[in-house]
């Protein structure tokens, strides 16, 4: 892991990780699958239940769940009442809320100088 | 077969499952390089290989529609793309031993059974073995009294489309053992459409927790054809996949221990890699230590995943323990009407536009439950309730397409969010064009258990007609 002194640069989670979104009723799952093994501590210590609680504040989960699968270096998050009562009564276009995965993946997430050669995906301009 | 040196039979060779639907509406062109490559590996693969072919065709409200369609034409209510998703590959399929299982029954499985026997013929084939799987629907008057012993004061004044059960895989494995071809299902849990051909061809018991609980992760990976190959997974520059358009469908390869390695057809796009599917393994799935199916509750908290070869990829460390003592049922029911209407504003100051003739249909529109979009500022992360529109300012977007919706019991309190709408045309904000309408009937869903002996489910073989 980083040192204490080590300069953190913000980034958002899609250069750590991929993932996808399923739903059954009105709760959402999303994975959450770091691209590296290397940056799994990172995520394990910040993508937490209260941080994806609190970036999807304005969706109201009544709960936010979080597994972990640290062999697929892979987390699996479970929120609870996001799907405004989910496939058959929401009124968004997207009831399924197919594209939550995306919202998750733009959450900041800090990174230490020294993985940021791990990133995925060109640097942001 | 028995060695006597040994206390285990020879392991049969590894199962060949391909999967050429993910949902109803599919496409229909996705069998044929499967059933291509599942013939191509049976004449290259060992003695006593077998092949399968599954199509898993339906969702949460698809048996709904089914119905509803059933109760126009009893003749009708099983997948409408049948026909197009199974002709081109029937022949085949029964030339080289290929056999079917398939939920496109739905809410009908008898007269899609019907429709096969006649297709097979059209085909020039003699008429398969065809086994029908019964006990999923519950939707008869005689089933009430079980389901609001279950859902109580919910039940009351409901209007019921479907009520289904989903059922396992011990029918599927029972018919393929009477010598079925094809076995025609409706509601059976997605996985179990891969577990009968495992539990049939491998001889296993049915409460052999840990093989069961490999299949149907291994069913589970496949239960989405594309989705596993590629499909729903291209991000440009971050996870960019070859040949989208042309994306392959899955062929898992099961062993008698249940592992699988998960590939796909040959001479298509698409690709198999870890990271494919580590997507797929977690989808909708909840508890990764409990996904809950009328098998088995397996559990992929130590599962692992390597890739052994190009667009192959192994599973491994899944397990299982003992099964749900209930079914989880589906109950579909008449929800009222869904309205939904939309203008466009464009070019300087269209958002403020936008944002105006919200307001006028907000005041115009009292006693519906309005939602708002602003379609190219903020709509699918936002919520009903308006809260995330309501914090954001005016992001100054010049091409922005207002949507609204509303729910209501009464067709006549939806029926005027369209003429709301229209009437912007002369009545709202400057510029609004390309209004367009739309209202639908809706299906809501209620959920409960039953216990297994109050499901009791069946195979039959159809009599060749």
């Amino acid at each position: 892991m980083s040192t204490i002194n080590e300069a953190m640069h913000t980034v958002a989670l899609y250069r750590l990780a991929h993932g996808r979104t399923g739903d059954k009723g009105d709760r959402s799952n999303i994975s959450v699958i770091a691209w590296q093994p290397a940056l799994w501590p990172l995520l394990e210590a910040q993508v937490t239940p209260e941080a994806v609680a609190d970036w999807f504040a304005h969706r109201a989960p009544s709960r936010v769940q979080r597994f972990l699968l640290p062999r697929l270096q892979a987390m699996n998050f479970v929120l609870d009442h996001v799907l405004d009562g989910g496939v058959n009564d929401a009124l968004n276009l997207d009831t399924h809320g197919k594209a939550l995965s995306f919202l998750l993946l733009d959450m900041p997430v800090e990174v230490p100088a020294s993985l940021l050669h791990l990133l995925a995906g060109p640097p942001e301009g | 077969m028995n060695d006597p040196g040994r206390n285990a039979q020879p392991a049969r060779p590894a199962l060949l499952v391909g999967c050429a639907a993910g949902f109803s509406g599919d496409r229909t062109d996705a069998a044929g390089p499967v059933v291509d490559t599942l013939i191509a590996r049976l004449a290259s693969g060992p003695a006593g290989q077998r092949a399968f072919l599954i199509f898993e065709t339906l969702a949460e409200r698809t048996l709904a529609l089914a119905q509803l369609r059933r109760r126009a034409d009893p003749e009708s209510g099983y997948e409408p793309l049948l026909d197009p998703m199974l002709r081109p590959v029937i022949a085949r399929c029964l030339a080289h031993g290929i056999r079917i299982v398939s939920n496109f029954g739905a809410a009908n499985p008898r007269a899609a059974a019907r429709h096969i026997a006649r297709m097979a013929r059209e085909e020039g084939q003699p008429v398969p073995r065809i086994a029908v799987v019964e006990g999923d629907d519950l939707s008869s008057p005689a089933h009430h009294a079980a389901l609001r012993a279950q859902l109580g004061a919910q039940m009351d004044g409901l209007r019921i489309v479907s009520a289904n059960a989903y059922i396992g895989a011990e029918p599927i494995a029972a018919a393929l053992d009477a010598g079925a071809q094809i076995v025609v299902c409706g509601r059976v849990a997605d996985p179990s459409l891969t577990v009968g051909p495992a539990l049939s061809h491998f001889g296993w018991h049915v409460d052999d927790w840990e093989k069961l609980g490999r299949a149907t992760m291994a069913g589970h990976l496949l239960e989405c054809g594309a989705q596993v190959c590629g499909g729903y997974f291209a991000d440009p520059g971050y996870k960019d996949v070859p040949g989208l358009a042309r994306v392959g469908f899955p062929i898992a390869e099961i062993d008698a221990d249940g592992h699988c390695v998960i590939g796909k057809a040959d001479a298509t796009g698409g690709l198999v890699t870890a990271a494919t599917v580590k997507e797929q393994l977690l989808y909708e799935v909840h508890d990764p230590a409990a996904y809950l199916t009328p098998d088995v509750i397996a559990d992929i908290g130590d599962a692992q995943v390597h890739a052994v070869g190009v667009d192959r990829v192994a599973l491994s460390g899944v397990h299982g323990h003992a099964r749900p003592t209930h079914y989880k049922v589906n109950v579909c029911h008449e929800g009222g009407w869904l309205a939904e209407a939309e203008i466009s504003y464009a070019g300087p100051r269209a958002e403020a536009r936008a944002r105006l003739a919200a307001d006028v249909l907000r005041h115009r529109l009292d006693g519906l439950a309005l939602r708002v979009d602003l379609i190219g500022a903020l709509s699918i992360f936002a919520d009903d309730a308006g809260r995330a529109l309501a914090a954001l300012p005016d992001t100054g977007v010049r091409d922005v397409r207002l949507r609204v919706a509303a729910a209501h019991v009464d067709r006549a309190q939806a029926e005027r969010l369209a003429r709301e709408v229209t009437s912007l045309y002369t009545c709202g904000p400057a510029g609004g064009g390309g209004v367009r309408t739309a209202l639908t009937p809706r299906l809501n869903t209620l959920s409960c258990l039953l216990p297994r002996d109050a499901v009791p489910t069946r195979f039959e073989m159809m009599e060749a007609a």
